[in-house]
């Protein structure tokens, strides 16, 4: 054990609570949990979009990461290819 | 008007059934009539940790079933007789339980009593959807751990979506009971933070309870803890909490075990 595993040891608690915040956040999307957000954010989004372009229903992904100082909302919209336009 | 109120968790040993105790007792202790129900269809423990083992004659199924009268079957504390306990069945199958039989049972004991206290069996299949479906409040009981607060989480989810109240669009009343709590340990970043929990789950707390040796204590004799020893520290946590359940504004604390001279002295107690 060196000097800084020495004093690094201790704190587990903030490793704690970042893989939690990292496991729920993507739980909460699959599972529906405890806030239906994303999934209504979702649905928007796909109505929105879709209103100008057609859009496949698993090509729009939203992902929250909340952070302790840091919190993002990441969105992807993944279009179709030309030929898919073409048809 | 009487309320229904659900202790739950998900995982299995956080403290429902301890909790269940002590939130019975106090709300009884403050005068309020209170039953406890045992949900743990098979594995039922409510009966033990409040010291009426020896005297469970019916039980929640045979009340459902129709085998039982309502009154047969409630056990009245020998301390306190305004509070109840209905009794979980040891050797029935859960399935035994009816939706349409619970919510009868419920209505009936909503007009005897000013709080149903149901304790949840850990898991998320039946029994435990049964326990919080027809609840007006739900205290969710978790450790500073990584496996408790992953599986409150989805428990709160199941609140929002399989209760009576959420199918009907309306809320929940949620509140966040954080137990096994060692702030030494916290402020050290050993263990999670009260915030920390709080932020993750995002629903508002009701109290925190210590870790404390008088838990164990008071279940070893079959006692609530708050009636055991309400002097202690997890007893004053159980009283405050009962307070902000009933509305009340109190400031949130960590009560320890208050030792006296003696107790400083020799550590610890024979009892």
């Amino acid at each position: 054990m060196n000097l800084m595993s020495f004093f690094n040891r201790r704190t587990s608690a903030p490793v704690a609570r970042e893989r939690l915040q990292i496991l729920l956040a993507h739980e909460r999307g699959i599972v529906g949990g405890k806030s239906d957000l994303l999934a209504q954010l979702r649905e928007e989004i796909l109505a929105v979009v879709g209103k100008h372009l057609s859009i496949e229903r698993d090509n729009v992904q939203v992902k929250m990461n909340r952070g302790a100082d840091l919190s993002t909302l990441e969105i992807e919209v993944e279009l179709p290819g030309p030929e898919v336009v073409r048809v | 008007m009487a309320k229904v109120l659900v202790v739950t968790s998900g995982k299995g040993g956080v403290g429902k059934t301890t909790s269940t105790a002590a939130l019975g007792g106090a709300l009884a202790q403050g005068g309020d009539k209170v039953c406890v129900i045992d949900f743990d269809v098979g594995l039922r423990n409510l009966d033990l940790v409040m010291g009426a083992e020896r005297r469970v004659v019916f039980d929640l199924i045979n009340v459902v079933q129709g085998d039982a009268k309502l009154s047969q079957a409630l056990i009245r504390d020998k301390r306190l007789e305004n509070l109840s306990l209905l009794p979980a069945s040891q050797t029935r199958d859960k399935d035994a339980l009816t939706e349409e039989g619970v919510a009868r049972v419920l209505n009936d004991l909503r007009e005897k009593f000013d709080w149903i206290v149901c304790d949840s069996p850990a898991g998320i299949e039946r029994g435990a959807t049964l326990a919080m479906r027809h609840a007006d409040v739900a205290v969710v009981v978790t450790n500073p751990e990584v496996s408790s607060v992953r599986d409150s989480d989805r428990i709160i989810g199941l609140l929002d979506s399989k209760t009576e109240k959420a199918e009907k669009g309306e809320r929940i009343e949620k509140h966040l009971l954080l137990t096994r709590y060692d702030q030494a340990r916290a402020e050290r970043g050993e263990m999670l933070k009260k915030e920390d929990v709080l932020e993750i789950l995002s629903i508002p707390l009701l109290g925190i309870i210590p870790e404390s040796e008088e838990v164990l204590r008071a279940s070893n004799v079959g006692s609530p803890v708050t009636l055991n020893n309400p002097n202690s520290g997890p007893a004053r946590a159980y009283f405050d909490a009962v307070r902000r359940l009933k509305g009340e504004s109190v400031e949130m604390m960590i009560p320890s075990d208050k030792k006296g001279l003696f107790g400083k002295l020799f550590g610890r107690r024979a009892a």
